[in-house]
């Protein structure tokens, strides 16, 4: 025991560093006001009802990360159950080429889809050329929408897959020899046991959406501000860290009690599977 | 036969180049205890599969009720499985597992509750109905799969190893259990295992299988008794194999001795498979006209001793309720309805 608890100390150190002080440090800014004192002001500021600009900002955050979360189950789970039922070979090509572009940057990647969806973009070039009315997307939530898809999709895969692979066969077996045809297995067998996966993978879309900043920038432009880009500019531009503190603290909580919730979803159904938190 | 309720008609089954099935033909009779027995590979297993139509066979045909079923799906055929590692749903506890089938041949719920019950207390799990099957030993779990194979009643139950996985002492209530089951249903049970004695014990009919091919077909009695061939007689039970010649009809020489048997149809001094059971050799005073040997080592197996004598080049095994001394220079008698002559096998054909 003694000598695991000895390998166990570089990271013991690493967290307390990188993890713990920094949440403290936010913490504490989160309920300080321009002079260091004590004040509940950031967080009045933000719940102010009369005038809602930041609970709007929220809003909208949840809404594009609902929305992004939900196109990527629609498209993902049936990609993973293809994928989980296709011969090995094919398979791990395919699984490879899914996660291919998780290996370019981040900023890259979404810098291409700027290229490819402005106005004289490679898109609406090819449209105009063929004599079609061009698709004027660009800083809209839709952009931002199509962005997060585009760069969560894996992690929404990924899990699905994960858990759909390990379904044993003779289970399939049972329900055809009980008399389930395709679609009774799918219903009843297949989709309950990939739950587990579905949440996770819901868990890993839902997550960097909701806080992302990047996307909503790139492809939304300023009118389509989402709360990572509101906490971006209480450090970057206006420097107010006590402001910017808070509303990261408000996120964290949301994310835990939505995690949560979804964990005890997840233990009543059975706890087998493999939520990534 | 009017009481055939499945016939495999020249089934085979072959996995790329290799082939698994070499033409099987078999009848299992409606209402019987059907095994099939063999070592791992020898294609019980990929039998028992093609019956539940979770494989297809490349060649052959297969006959439910007189009704040609090749391309009958398993959903559609009127047999149920138990799955060698019972295959039960994790995400539904045990009354929504045995219930599934029902439900889905929406079957009145009032009536799935009654057959449930009805099926919980046949294999002595009353009171389960809320359990998560995943908290069940696996004793309780293979029963939770046979009720929920058997509450949908039907006229086959495929069972693939089911008590594979069991402790000895529980194996053998579950065989008690399973006969007794299959007899108060009175539906037929086709039974794969490699372990000969759970087939003697349970069966009305064994089918002994080895590397593809069907060896022999009969009763417990009957392939103990009578077996067809070395293999046969070496699975099912100990055998001492012996080489040696079939002189004429009814005389054998093994062992530099030469035996009156109750074999005939050779040719004349042709090599044979001379195959005796050890619990058929009686030790006695050493004399000429029988095999004579030292008792090399002696093992108390619980009813009898287990012996070993050895007679010039071969080494006899020997059960007997009577020990000898290791060193003893013994006789040993044997009848000669108990020494069985089998043609030598041909070496395999692969």
């Amino acid at each position: 025991m003694k000598k695991f608890r000895i390998a166990a100390l570089p990271f013991a150190v690493y967290a307390g560093i990188f993890i713990v002080a920094p949440i403290i440090l936010i913490f504490m800014y989160s309920f300080q006001g321009a002079g260091g004192e004590f004040t509940l002001e950031n967080f009045t500021r933000f719940f102010n009802f009369s005038d809602p600009t930041y609970l709007k900002v929220l809003w909208r955050s949840i809404y594009l990360a609902a929305i992004s979360t939900v196109i990527c189950l629609l498209l993902g789970y049936p990609m993973a159950y293809i994928l989980s039922k296709l011969p090995n070979r094919i398979r791990g090509i395919l699984s490879f080429l899914f996660v291919l572009p998780m290996w370019m940057n981040f900023l890259l990647r979404t810098y291409a889809w700027m290229t490819l969806l402005e106005r004289t973009g490679i898109i609406n070039t090819f449209l105009s050329n063929l004599g079609l009315p061009t698709w004027d997307i660009m800083y809209t939530q839709g952009a931002v929408i199509l962005g997060n898809v585009y760069n969560f999709l894996p992690f929404m895969i990924l899990p699905i897959y994960n858990v759909l692979i390990k379904i044993d066969k003779s289970v399939l077996e049972a329900s055809a020899d009980l008399g389930g045809n395709g679609s009774v297995t799918f219903r009843k067998v297949i989709f309950p046991l990939s739950i587990p996966g579905v949440i996770s993978g819901i868990s890993m879309t839902f997550m960097p959406a909701v806080t992302t900043f990047v996307i909503s920038k790139l492809l939304g432009g300023g009118q389509n501000a989402l709360i990572g880009d509101l906490i971006e500019n209480q450090f970057k531009v206006t420097g107010d860290w006590g402001f910017g503190s808070a509303m990261s603290v408000i996120l964290m909580v949301l994310i835990l009690a939505a995690m949560q919730i979804m964990q005890r979803y997840e233990d009543e159904n059975d706890g087998s599977g493999g939520v990534l938190l | 036969m009017k009481d055939n309720l499945i016939r495999l008609e020249n089934i085979s089954m072959s996995y790329g180049e290799k082939q698994v099935l070499k033409s099987i033909n078999l009848d299992v009779r409606d209402k019987e205890f059907i095994t099939f027995l063999g070592p791992s590979g020898c294609g019980k297993t990929t039998t028992l599969r093609i019956i539940g139509g979770f494989e297809h066979q490349t060649s052959g045909n297969v006959y439910f009720d007189g009704q040609l079923i090749n391309d009958v799906p398993p959903h559609k055929r009127q047999l149920n499985t138990v799955f060698q590692k019972y295959a039960l749903f994790t995400h539904l506890n045990v009354y929504d597992n045995i219930a599934f089938g029902l439900r889905i041949s929406k079957t009145p719920e009032h009536e799935i509750k009654e057959r449930v019950q009805k099926m919980l207390s046949m294999v002595n799990l009353s009171g389960y109905e809320k359990r998560a099957v995943t908290s069940l030993s696996g004793g309780e779990q293979q029963r939770i799969a046979i009720a929920r194979a058997l509450v949908n009643h039907p006229r086959v139950l495929l069972l693939d190893e089911p008590l594979g996985a069991l402790d000895l002492k529980l194996r053998k209530e579950m065989q008690t259990e399973l006969k007794a089951i299959q007899q108060a249903l009175g539906i037929t049970f086709i039974f794969v295992t490699h372990d000969q004695e759970e087939a003697l014990t349970m069966s009305d009919t064994v089918v002994v299988m080895k590397g593809g091919k069907i060896q022999q077909i009969g009763t417990p009695i009957g392939i103990y008794n009578e077996p067809v061939n070395a293999f046969v007689a070496d699975f099912i039970g100990e055998s001492n194999i012996i080489d040696g010649i079939m002189n004429e009809d009814y005389v054998c020489t093994f062992g530099g001795k030469t035996f009156d048997c109750t074999d005939c149809g050779f040719a004349k001094n042709e090599p044979v498979d001379v195959v005796i059971r050890p619990e058929d050799f009686r030790m006695v005073m050493p004399r000429e006209e029988i095999i004579c040997g030292i008792v090399e080592n002696i093992v108390f197996k619980g009813v009898h001793y287990e012996m070993h004598v050895k007679s010039g080049e071969i080494t006899y095994l020997v059960h007997s309720t009577i020990p000898e001394v290791v060193g003893t220079f013994v006789g040993l008698e044997v009848e000669p309805f108990d020494i069985h002559i089998m043609k030598k096998s041909q070496p395999e054909e692969n």
